[in-house]
Formats: structure tokens, C-alpha cells, sequence
């Protein structure tokens, strides 16, 4: 199961609210490069399972490694190494205060000690690239939901994360916006960025993912590649949850 | 007209004469210094009192799931501040100023610190809630996108939750300390002259209690309806800047 080369390794990870549990010992591991894709049911764990990987949720149980270094040891600083992972969360959550160059450069600034000169122009390289370099000065709500997205994303970048996690990023979304978030994940992914997406879009699992993750019931059903997963599922769950969403 | 002419001269006699007055103006100095003292204590107070209070339902979660000494110091702290927020709330401000000034600082000779120190105290609790109704109105995706970005608790809660409570919270703040400044009036109780013990002063000189009282009651009302309307202008310019 371990090899060398990865980034994000998952051990047993199991994650009770209250008395329900909700993961159920999950083991996995994402390869430096890869893009990971989680789809399933609602309710099924997988948000959760995200959201653990940079301990928002706190495991019940289990180990997460990342970079080999155990993240879940309570010695560990956590806010290091989430430094390095990047999260986009379907709320957006951009800061309402905040211009959109004041969002991106903020942590920058603060954590890695950058100089504003260097942020700002490093934030507007990336707005540029997401093609919203002209609402740099421009508050949150001034911005449509799509283009909100677009900035959450690039903000998270302006860390230089090594991994990205997605939770639902187009969930939110009108469907005429999603195009335009999906677009600027699918030129990351092709950047080489580390990536795991939760998401409900089924066309796009297919053609982002180098690997999709069937999580049901708190458990990993199957996985495998998008090939398999869409075109010949084997877990009945898995069978069942593609013909509703297909 | 008679009356008006009437009332005037008792004004003359009961005010005037004897520079009496200067009793109103040493009171309502007290009673600015006693307010903007005992705010400033609130605020203090307020401000760690709800950072405790706060940290410890976010995070009671996690740190109980981690075990250790974090959880044990945290649920300490914040069981400290219920009892505190309990008995400065749950007792009259009059009695717990007397208890300040006869028991805790008997040998006190100056009512006016321990008038601070009192309405300090009992303001600290109301500001402690209104800070935590304010940090917790702020959306908990707003910390955690400031935690997932690597900022620690503090750093997430300064530069991103603090600034945004403050926006919900300052008319609320506002008129809590127009609450306190009459709440002030019953520092008469430890030998301090304000406001209304220099009105109340007054009329035992002059045995007359229509002119001071209705003038101490005129001052509070002016003053009140003075930072009321700071209050309305403040949230008109907090709603502007709502796009």
C-alpha cells in the first residue's frame, strides 16, 4: 500500500459526531501529481473524509501522513503544514471585508512573511490567469458566485500549496458559472497540481480524475480509474449511485 | 407668564445663589469619568471574557477528541466566566457597587475608582455577551477558510472574525454604554457625587426638589438622546458600506 511517493497517506481513518459514525476506517493514499476524485451519495462520508485530510474535523481515529510527517499527532503544528494544502470550499468563504487583492495577499504576507509588493504582484499574475485582474480592487459581493470561485481558488494558490483540496466547488453555483470554476481546476490539474475533488459533477470526474474514490456508508466501495468507476462499476452501491446521477 | 417668571426665580434661587451649579458640573464630571472608566474596564473585560467563551465552544470538539491539558485549562476557564457572568448579571449593580465600596475596598476614601472599578465589572458581563453574540453571528466558514489558509486560531479570529464582529456589534456596544451612564446615577450610594447625588445635594440645601431633579433629569435625557442619534448616524454609515 505505501509507496515512496506519497503525498497524502490515509491510515485507518475513522470519524464519529456523537454517536454516529461517520467514517468507518478508510485507508487510502494520494500520489504526488495525481488527481483524486471522491464522489458519492450524500451523507455518505465523503465531505467529511476531505475535510479531515487537513483536520478541519479532527479524527476520531486513524492516522493521516502528509509528507510523512503525522499531521493527527497532537505535537504536530497543523497550522504549518496546512500552509501546504490549499482548500476551496463550496461557500466560497471569501473574506467580505477584504478586497479581492487584500484576500489573496493576507496570508502570504502574515504567514510566509512576503513582502505586500511581492503578494500583490504574485496575486495579480494569478488573477490574470483566472481572468479577473481587473476586480483586484473590487469587494466579495461585487463578484458573481463563478467569479467568487475563481478568486477562492486562486487565493488558496498564492500559498503555493502542494496539494489542493475541492469540497463541492460548483455545488453553490448557477449552472451557467460552473463551466468557468471548473475550467481553472481542469488547467491546475493539467499544471500537475495534487489535487482531491469532491464533487457531484459526473462528466467532469471523468475527464479531470486520475483516479476516482467510491465512498458509501463511510467506507471506500471501489476506486479505481475514471474508466473503470464509469464504465464498468462492480460494487452494486456503486451501480446503483451512477444510474441516479448519470 | 406669571408662571414662567415664577419658575425662573425659583430656577435663580435654587441654582444660581451660591454658585450652587458648580454641583451639577463636578456631578456630571463624575459621571463622565465613572461611565468612560467603567467602559473601558468592559470592554477589557468583555473582550477576554468572550474570547474564552467562544474559543471553548469551537474548539471543545476537537480538543476533547485530542485529550490533554488544552481541554481540562479551557473548560476551567470558561466555567470561571459562566460563574462570573451569572453573578454580575444575576445581582442589582447598586448592591454589588455598595459590596465594592464597604467590603471588598473598605479602606477606600474616594468613591470614584471603586465606582469604575464596580460598573466595570457588572458592565464587562453584558459586553462579554454582546462580543460573543458578535463572533458567533460571524459565519464559521469565514474561520475556517482563514484556519485551512494556515492561520492559527488567534491570527484567524484578528484578522478575520474580529473585524467583521465589530461591524455587528457596535451599535449593540452603543447603546450599552448609554444604559451604563444611567445606571451610573446610583453612585450616590458610595458617597460620590454625581449627576443626581449633586441634584439630590442641592435640593436638601434648598429644600426645593422640583428645579433639581427635573435639571438632573433633563441633562441625563439630553445626553441620552445625544448618543442615540451618534447611534442611528453610526449604523446608517455601518449599513453603507454593505454593497
Amino acid at each position: 500500500m505505501t509507496t515512496k511517493n506519497a503525498l497524502i497517506r490515509v491510515e485507518n481513518l475513522v470519524k464519529n459526531f456523537g454517536e454516529i459514525e461517520v467514517l468507518k476506517g478508510i485507508n487510502s493514499e494520494i500520489t504526488r501529481g495525481e488527481v483524486v476524485v471522491i464522489i458519492g451519495a450524500s451523507g455518505s462520508g465523503k465531505s467529511t473524509f476531505l475535510r479531515c485530510l487537513n483536520l478541519l474535523e479532527y479524527p476520531t481515529d486513524g492516522n493521516i501522513f502528509f509528507n510523512d510527517v503525522n499531521i493527527t499527532d497532537p505535537k504536530t503544528d497543523i497550522n504549518l503544514h496546512r500552509q501546504k494544502m490549499g482548500m476551496v470550499f463550496q461557500q466560497f468563504n471569501l473574506f467580505p471585508h477584504m478586497t479581492i487583492l487584500k484576500n489573496m495577499t493576507l496570508a502570504p504576507v502574515k504567514l510566509l512573511k512576503m513582502s505586500k509588493q511581492d503578494a500583490e504582484k504574485k496575486a495579480m499574475a494569478l488573477l490574470q490567469k483566472v481572468g479577473l485582474a481587473d476586480r483586484a480592487n473590487a469587494y466579495p459581493s461585487q463578484l458573481s458566485g463563478g467569479q467568487k470561485q475563481r478568486v477562492a481558488i486562486v487565493r488558496a494558490l498564492c500559498m503555493d500549496p502542494e496539494v489542493m483540496l475541492f469540497d463541492e466547488p460548483t455545488s453553490a453555483l448557477d449552472p451557467e458559472m460552473v463551466g468557468e470554476v471548473l475550467g481553472v481546476i481542469k488547467d491546475l490539474a493539467a499544471s500537475g497540481m495534487t489535487m482531491a475533488i469532491v464533487t457531484h459533477e459526473m462528466g467532469f470526474a471523468r475527464e479531470v480524475a486520475d483516479r476516482v474514490i467510491f465512498i458509501d456508508e463511510g467506507v471506500i466501495a471501489e476506486e479505481g480509474s475514471p474508466e473503470e468507476i464509469f464504465g464498468n462499476p462492480k460494487c452494486p452501491r456503486l451501480q446503483e449511485f451512477l444510474s441516479k446521477v448519470l | 407668564m406669571n408662571y414662567f417668571i415664577d419658575l425662573w426665580n425659583s430656577f435663580y434661587h435654587v441654582m444660581i445663589e451660591g454658585n450652587r451649579y458648580n454641583f451639577m458640573i463636578s456631578g456630571l464630571k463624575n459621571t463622565f469619568i465613572i461611565t468612560f472608566g467603567a467602559l473601558a474596564i468592559g470592554v477589557v473585560i468583555g473582550i477576554i471574557v468572550a474570547a474564552i467563551r467562544t474559543s471553548f465552544d469551537k474548539n471543545k470538539e476537537s480538543l476533547r477528541t485530542r485529550k490533554g491539558f488544552g481541554y481540562f485549562s479551557l473548560s476551567f476557564l470558561n466555567s470561571v466566566c459562566k460563574i462570573y457572568l451569572t453573578i454580575a448579571r444575576g445581582t442589582p449593580v447598586v448592591v454589588q457597587l455598595m459590596i465594592s465600596y464597604f467590603i471588598i475596598f473598605a479602606s477606600a476614601d474616594d468613591g470614584v475608582p471603586v465606582a469604575i472599578f464596580a460598573f466595570g465589572i457588572n458592565s464587562g458581563a453584558y459586553v462579554a455577551e454582546i462580543f460573543r453574540s458578535g463572533i458567533m453571528s460571524v459565519d464559521n466558514g469565514q474561520f475556517e477558510a482563514g484556519r485551512s489558509l494556515g492561520f492559527n486560531y488567534l491570527q484567524t479570529m484578528w484578522h478575520i472574525v474580529i473585524p467583521q464582529m465589530f461591524k455587528v456589534v457596535l451599535p449593540t456596544l452603543c447603546n450599552e454604554f448609554i444604559a451604563l451612564l444611567k445606571e451610573t446615577s446610583v453612585a450616590g450610594y458610595v458617597g460620590v457625587i454625581d449627576l443626581t447625588k449633586a441634584g439630590n445635594t442641592i435640593a436638601g440645601r434648598t429644600f426645593s426638589y422640583f428645579i433639581p431633579l427635573l435639571s438632573v433629569a433633563a441633562i441625563y435625557l439630553i445626553l441620552v438622546m445625544i448618543l442615540t442619534w451618534l447611534v442611528s448616524l453610526l449604523e446608517r454609515r455601518l449599513r453603507k458600506s454593505d454593497h
